[in-house]
């Protein structure tokens, strides 16, 4: 188990990078604690299977260096890396047995065959295969395979971390949420350094102990959940994580006065020399609907009914806007008002959060 | 539910047992007639019984036929399949080079069978030959025209030189299909050179390797067109496999009813390898799913 370490690490598939368009992965510094569990979430051709493959060692960077505590690994070979990956798809030995795929990376290491049966035992009580230990790969269903893979590589006890490649994505829907869970109580139990690549929220939130948010080549954010949730740092954040996301609202701000299209807030903080474009973030969970005159008037376009709650979809500004509001609530047509939670407003300069002084 | 039983419906299979009538029953059946009678001439036949299998099942002519037969398609398979899995290996994964390959690789499979031996008979010869004048030129006593194991050797080179690009194409096919994902599973798992290619690579080409090995069997086991330019058979009957020695006896000798006897045993018994030989592999297949 190490610590991983990147420093000033880019890549850029193009020889000579010119702009920052070049650059598949934009310079990054992050330090991936020991034994924690991260998600690194984003849409597709974000990078973030670039930095997956640059820990891996599949892909060489461009620029900066890669440690694994003190080591330099930035040139070493996959091999020499001692990391476990699991892929999008599940890659067993097809003729061998579940325990023959077991001992194999022990087997190639050379370690003896008491050890080897042990851990093969241990391992394969974790993730629950001791009944088809001695079938052959080739005929299990993609979640059983997806197991033996992870289980090819955790049965090394000194693995400095494990990497996901989307590996839910060929399991099905009910076994996922079956499979997140013994990951979730194997990190728990062996505490290995985990990073879990997804694009799924769900699955990174419910997974990671902390999510590293990318989008176009950059980390845009990397937090708890719970800091995702309420803080995001960038607009792209906000929209991205939760469902409905975030809103985003024009705004003009002088002190602690927003100035809406047709309506004035009091902040809880005081804002001082902001330029550029500013927008106002506030989350569907944190905002009321109520009776005319209570609020901002909002145009409403439709109610839609979610299992736990109702999402009103309305329009202001020529934006689109979203309101949760709790299941037992009748909402009536002269509700068509909607009010913040002033403590959960955000507000962004140029797509980036700013803190203002608090009063 | 209830079918609903209409015998015209029969009327619907008649094309096909017509085409197959026309395009196999009927020839082979004029085969089995010959099989079973002999004549003296004038166009008359009397029924001789089982006699003329009797005679080629205890015919030495045949016997050594068979047994060159069975030797020249073992040496060329064990060849063939090892040379062509090497060579799918080693080719280039992709890109201007992988295409080249290809290109020149599938080239000897392009070229018919007779223009092959003709090929070579003439690469071959002492006089005018490259490869013959040669090997003539170093000392070496080579001559496939009297010379009954440079006439082997010839033929082997020949067929290898002939068929390896099949075995490699499909091999190569099959290699291609593999996702990379496992290789570099197998560098995580520090697998050696050979445990990639036991356990990986061969795995995934086993299929496509069945069918290259039964495709080798069957085509080696008919040959003919290549042996016959090449050496006619020689020197002696050295060369003379199983379809030369047929074509000799059917229409050399013009002995109809014992070459008849023989097609059949000779089309049976290639019916039945390849039988055996699908069988079997299809079945370790279903033990391994």
């Amino acid at each position: 188990m190490a610590r991983i370490t990147l420093s000033n690490l880019a890549h850029s598939y193009v020889k000579d990078p010119q702009n920052d368009k070049d650059y598949a992965l934009r310079e990054l510094n992050h330090e991936w604690e020991d034994g924690a569990a991260y998600a690194l979430l984003g849409p597709s051709g974000c990078g973030k299977s670039t930095l997956l493959n640059i820990i891996s060692g599949i892909v060489t960077p461009s620029h900066g260096r890669i440690l694994f505590d003190e080591t330099d690994v930035t040139f070493a070979d996959t091999t020499d890396r001692n990391i476990a990956q699991v892929f999008q798809f599940p890659v067993v030995y097809d003729t061998m047995t579940v325990q023959q795929n077991l001992e194999f990376p022990l087997k190639n290491r050379g370690k003896d065959a008491k050890y080897i049966a042990q851990r093969v035992a241990s391992i394969a009580r974790s993730i629950q295969v001791e009944d088809i230990l001695h079938k052959k790969a080739q005929g299990l269903s993609a979640d059983q395979k997806q197991k033996i893979s992870l289980g090819r590589g955790m049965v090394r006890e000194d693995v400095n971390a494990i990497l996901f490649d989307e590996p839910l994505t060929v399991i099905d829907p009910h076994m996922k949420w079956e499979l997140r869970t013994q990951l979730k109580a194997l990190h728990k139990e062996l505490k290995h350094t985990m990073i879990f690549v997804t694009h799924d929220q769900t699955e990174a939130l419910t997974f990671a102990d902390k999510v590293v948010v990318m989008n176009v080549g950059e980390v845009v954010q990397i937090g708890t959940p719970q800091e995702l949730f309420e803080k995001p740092a960038h607009t792209f954040v906000g929209y991205f994580i939760g469902s409905p996301g975030m809103n985003i609202i024009d705004v003009e701000i002088t002190g602690k006065e927003a100035t809406l299209l047709d309506a004035k807030l009091e902040l809880n903080q005081s804002y001082s020399n902001l330029k550029g474009k500013l927008e106002l973030g506030i989350r569907p969970e944190f905002m009321t609907l109520c009776e005319e005159g209570c609020g901002i008037k909002i145009e409403i376009i439709r109610i839609e009914d979610v299992a736990h709650h109702k999402i009103v979809r309305a329009r202001y500004d020529n934006k689109d806007i979203n309101i949760i509001v709790e299941e037992d609530v009748i909402i009536t047509k002269t509700m068509n008002n909607m009010t913040f939670d002033m403590d959960k407003v955000n507000i962004y300069e140029n797509s980036w959060l700013v803190e203002g002084e608090k009063l | 539910m209830k079918k609903t039983v209409n015998q015209k419906a029969w009327f619907l299979v008649l094309p096909v047992l017509l085409l197959v009538g026309f395009s196999a029953v009927i020839p082979l059946m004029t085969v089995v007639n010959y099989s079973i009678q002999d004549t003296f001439g004038n166009n008359e036949f009397f029924p001789v019984g089982l006699e003329w299998f009797e005679e080629i099942l205890h015919s030495e002519r045949i016997h050594d036929a068979l047994g060159r037969q069975i030797l020249f398609t073992s040496i060329i398979m064990a060849i063939e399949i090892p040379l062509g899995i090497y060579i799918a290996l080693q080719m280039p994964k992709g890109g201007v080079w992988a295409s080249v390959c290809l290109v020149l690789i599938s080239l000897p499979l392009l070229i018919p069978w007779n223009v092959v031996g003709t090929i070579w008979q003439i690469f071959a010869r002492t006089d005018i030959g490259l490869l013959g004048h040669t090997l003539a030129t170093l000392g070496i006593d080579y001559n496939y025209s009297q010379d009954i194991l440079s006439a082997w050797v010839t033929i082997i080179i020949m067929d290898v030189w002939h068929w390896t690009s099949l075995v490699v194409l499909l091999c190569y096919a099959g290699l291609q299909s593999i996702p990379s994902a496992y290789y570099q599973a197998a560098k995580i798992d520090q697998a050696s050179r050979w445990n990639v290619f036991r356990y990986i690579e061969l795995p995934k080409m086993m299929g496509v390797l069945l069918i290259a090995a039964l495709l080798r069997f069957m085509d080696s086991f008919m040959i003919y067109t290549e042996p016959m330019v090449l050496t006619g058979g020689g020197p002696g009957n050295a060369t003379t496999f199983l379809s030369i020695d047929l074509v000799k006896m059917a229409i050399g000798q013009f002995d109809l009813g014992p070459a008849a006897a023989f097609s059949l045993m000779y089309f049976l018994v290639i019916l039945l390898v390849s039988w055996v030989f699908f069988t079997v592999m299809s079945n370790i297949d279903k033990q391994e799913g």
